[in-house]
């Protein structure tokens, strides 16, 4: 029998989710506001929220100073290379994990996760000693080994949580039918967990894209990426938050335009499995 | 055979440009508007010298500091020069991370460097770093709110007059605080207004042995004054103000005094980003009739590390951007009030610089009384007004800024605060080795 919802409790509901929602996204929309404010104006009190000058000169300013360009390009560079090198490693060993389990998988999986635990800072020194000996410092392939190495933890276990939703069974047929391994994996098991590899992808891509501390110190200016574009704009001694805030909403921008379109993918990724 | 000439011209030409090639130099330095400005002016230095190419790596202080220290202690090479503080250059200059400046040339003219800034970059004769811009702490007063009080803002004021004027010119029902002060907690935040405070009241951070002196009643004195004074005449949630927010305070017309770094002066009274900017004045930090007034000396300097393949470029580039020729520069093209102050006596004796920059005297002066080497009234260990150069003392500044700031806050009582931070300055000194 269906249950039957109170119209007064999809109201509660609706209100709630709609007010979490907007809480969620004040503050990007607070910098995005205050991006067109003057300096004198973004430190205003009581603030005013569209009654101001808009002026578009933090943007040009912003613009002027910075190659905002060259920077994107090493955040797109940096976060799809790791997350691609990622998923190539990962889906292996998802795959391992999830289909050919051994008494020691999970201490495995704990183990993976375990490197997570670590506060970055820690290894600083010696990452720094490695990369300078090798000569990775200040480069692209030198992050994107970084980020890959960082994330790995998150990819294989999300991908070992949607693959333990595939029925063995189907991968069983296909070996019955005399598919080899990697076809096993690409022509069945691929295409059956696209909405969890899509959302993994995703949601690595936002996650390197924001990664701000080994992309801020093992780089100086070539392979700088947006979060080093924005710590240029942030001072201790002066107000220039309308500044930071343009840079902010220019470094933003291009991950916020790929989430919003792509949000049904992420959120059906991350409830894949969930309701049964 | 044509093929083969072709080849070798070719090679020749690859071979050429690349001896051609300009050497470029990677400059770290901080987000401030000094520096900004001498980015937009290199092409000055370009033009000078064409075989040097340029190339700014621009952070937030924190940030800054992490990045070049990782860089200068692991021998990474990842810059030329360096924007250092002057907290760093002494410890720095002493591990031999940094080049001696011996060669910036016959024109720079050394001896025209303010002294007491010079000093603190100076070892065993040699400087180590050059400043590039200094600053001091002072009063910044809103005049119209003195006058409505019936008060005279003396120019070398005392902490007993700071405080009752604080608490007179206070009007909170319409958000006027008598005084905005730090209270962040943080080695360069609220522990740089306190320990210079903590200066003018008679009190160190330790005494010739390295025994930490937070038992010791000045210290009491100074931080049963601080919380008080902050109590009845701050604004509230002090407790997590620092420059950027007490500035955006002032600059709103909150404040009726707020004793800060003299790089505020031209913030607030810029008309472009102040609403008080013709009703400011300024006074030298108070004192508390011991002799020694609670300001403190920084300064940002351009320093070139060890690690460099390109020191003589790199010397070339320091030598212009700290010279008489670059004030006249930033002069000719934004005017001498936008000129980076406190680094070069000539400056303050040029006519049309302090026509322009009324605050120009009291920076000079506030730099002057300044003194790193004797800080307080009692003999100290160490180097430093508001700070100690000891590499531990950024952590152990700002554990001992954490006490102090939830004291402000209400959450501890002044006697905890300082029980505290003795306690825990005791320990961190002993594990470091200076109390045997």
């Amino acid at each position: 029998m269906a249950q039957t919802v109170s119209k007064e409790r999809k109201i509660i509901v609706t209100v709630i989710a709609w007010s979490i929602g907007i809480a969620l996204f004040f503050p990007i929309f607070w910098t995005i506001l205050t991006s067109f404010k003057t300096e004198a104006e973004a430190i205003a009190s009581p603030p005013s929220l569209f009654f101001f000058d808009w002026t578009t000169e933090n943007y040009a300013e912003v613009q002027s100073r910075s190659n905002y360009f060259g920077h994107f390009m090493n955040s797109v560079v940096i976060s799809l290379g790791s997350t691609l090198l990622g998923l190539l490693i990962a889906i292996p060993a998802a795959w391992a994990m999830a289909f050919s389990p051994t008494p020691r998988t999970k201490d495995v999986l704990m183990w993976m996760l375990s490197t997570k635990m670590l506060p970055p800072v820690g290894v600083l020194v010696p990452m720094y000693l490695i990369f300078r000996s090798v000569g990775l410092l200040d480069t692209r392939i030198g992050l994107v080994l970084v980020l890959t190495l960082i994330n790995l933890p998150i990819i294989v276990w999300m991908l070992y949580t949607y693959f333990k939703e595939i029925p063995g069974e189907i991968l069983e047929a296909s070996r019955m039918d005399g598919a080899s391994l990697m076809k096993e994996i690409i022509y069945v098991l691929t295409p059956m967990a696209v909405p969890g590899i899509a959302s993994t992808l995703l949601l690595n891509i936002i996650l390197a894209w924001n990664e701000a501390f080994w992309t801020l110190n093992l780089t100086a200016s070539k392979a700088a990426p947006l979060t080093a574009f924005i710590a240029s704009y942030s001072s201790p001694e002066g107000l220039f938050y309308a500044k930071l805030s343009a840079a902010s909403t220019m470094a933003i921008a291009p991950i916020l335009i790929l989430g919003w379109f792509s949000q049904k993918q992420l959120v059906r990724g991350l409830t894949f499995g969930a309701v049964k | 055979m044509t093929l083969k000439i072709f080849m070798l011209g070719t090679c020749a030409a690859a071979l050429l440009s690349g001896l051609a090639q300009a050497e470029t130099l990677t400059i770290a330095t901080v987000n401030n508007g000094d520096m900004i400005r001498m980015q937009k002016l290199t092409d000055d230095f370009t033009a000078k010298n064409p075989d040097i190419q340029l190339e700014w790596v621009t952070l937030e202080e924190n940030i800054l500091r992490q990045r070049v220290t990782t860089d200068i202690a692991t021998k990474g090479g990842q810059y030329d020069v360096m924007t250092v503080g002057s907290y760093e250059v002494p410890i720095w200059a002493k591990q031999g991370w940094l080049l001696p400046l011996d060669n910036l040339g016959a024109d720079y003219d050394a001896a025209d460097l303010v002294p007491a800034v010079s000093s603190g970059l100076s070892q065993d004769g040699k400087l180590y770093a050059a400043p590039f811009y200094a600053e001091s702490s002072m009063i910044m007063y809103r005049k119209d709110l003195f006058e409505k009080a019936g008060l005279t803002m003396p120019e070398a004021p005392n902490w007993d007059f700071i405080a009752d004027a604080a608490r007179k010119i206070t009007d909170k029902s319409n958000e006027v605080y008598g005084i905005c002060l730090r209270g962040k907690a943080g080695w360069g935040e609220n522990m740089a207004f306190l320990t210079a405070t903590a200066n003018a009241f008679g009190a160190r951070w330790f005494d010739e042995k390295w025994q930490p002196q937070f038992d010791q009643p000045e210290w009491k004195n100074a931080l049963s004054f601080y919380v008080n004074l902050m109590k009845d005449a701050g604004p509230p949630g002090a407790s997590s103000n620092g420059f950027n927010e007490n500035l955006a305070l002032f600059q709103t017309g909150k404040c009726g005094m707020w004793i800060d770094a003299t790089v505020a002066a031209s913030f607030v009274t810029n008309p472009k980003e102040s609403t008080v900017p013709d009703k400011v004045g300024f006074a030298l930090a108070p004192d508390a009739g011991l002799g020694k007034r609670g300001n403190w000396l920084w300064s940002w300097n351009l320093a070139i590390p060890a690690g460099t393949k390109k020191a003589e470029a790199a010397e070339k580039f320091v030598s212009w951007a700290t010279s008489k020729a670059y004030l006249e520069l930033v002069a000719s093209k934004e005017g001498w009030a936008n000129v980076p102050p406190g680094t070069r006596t000539s400056l303050y004796n040029n006519a049309e610089y302090q026509k322009a920059a009324p605050f120009a005297k009291m920076t000079l002066d506030s730099i002057n009384a300044a003194d790193p080497k004797n800080p307080s009234t009692k003999p100290v260990p160490y180097v430093g007004v508001q700070f100690v150069a000891i590499p531990e003392f950024q952590g152990l500044g700002t554990a001992v800024g954490q006490q102090f700031s939830a004291a402000l806050a209400g959450q501890t009582t002044v006697d905890q605060a300082l029980a505290s931070a003795q306690q825990l300055s005791v320990r961190e000194m002993t594990k470091a080795g200076y109390i045997k």
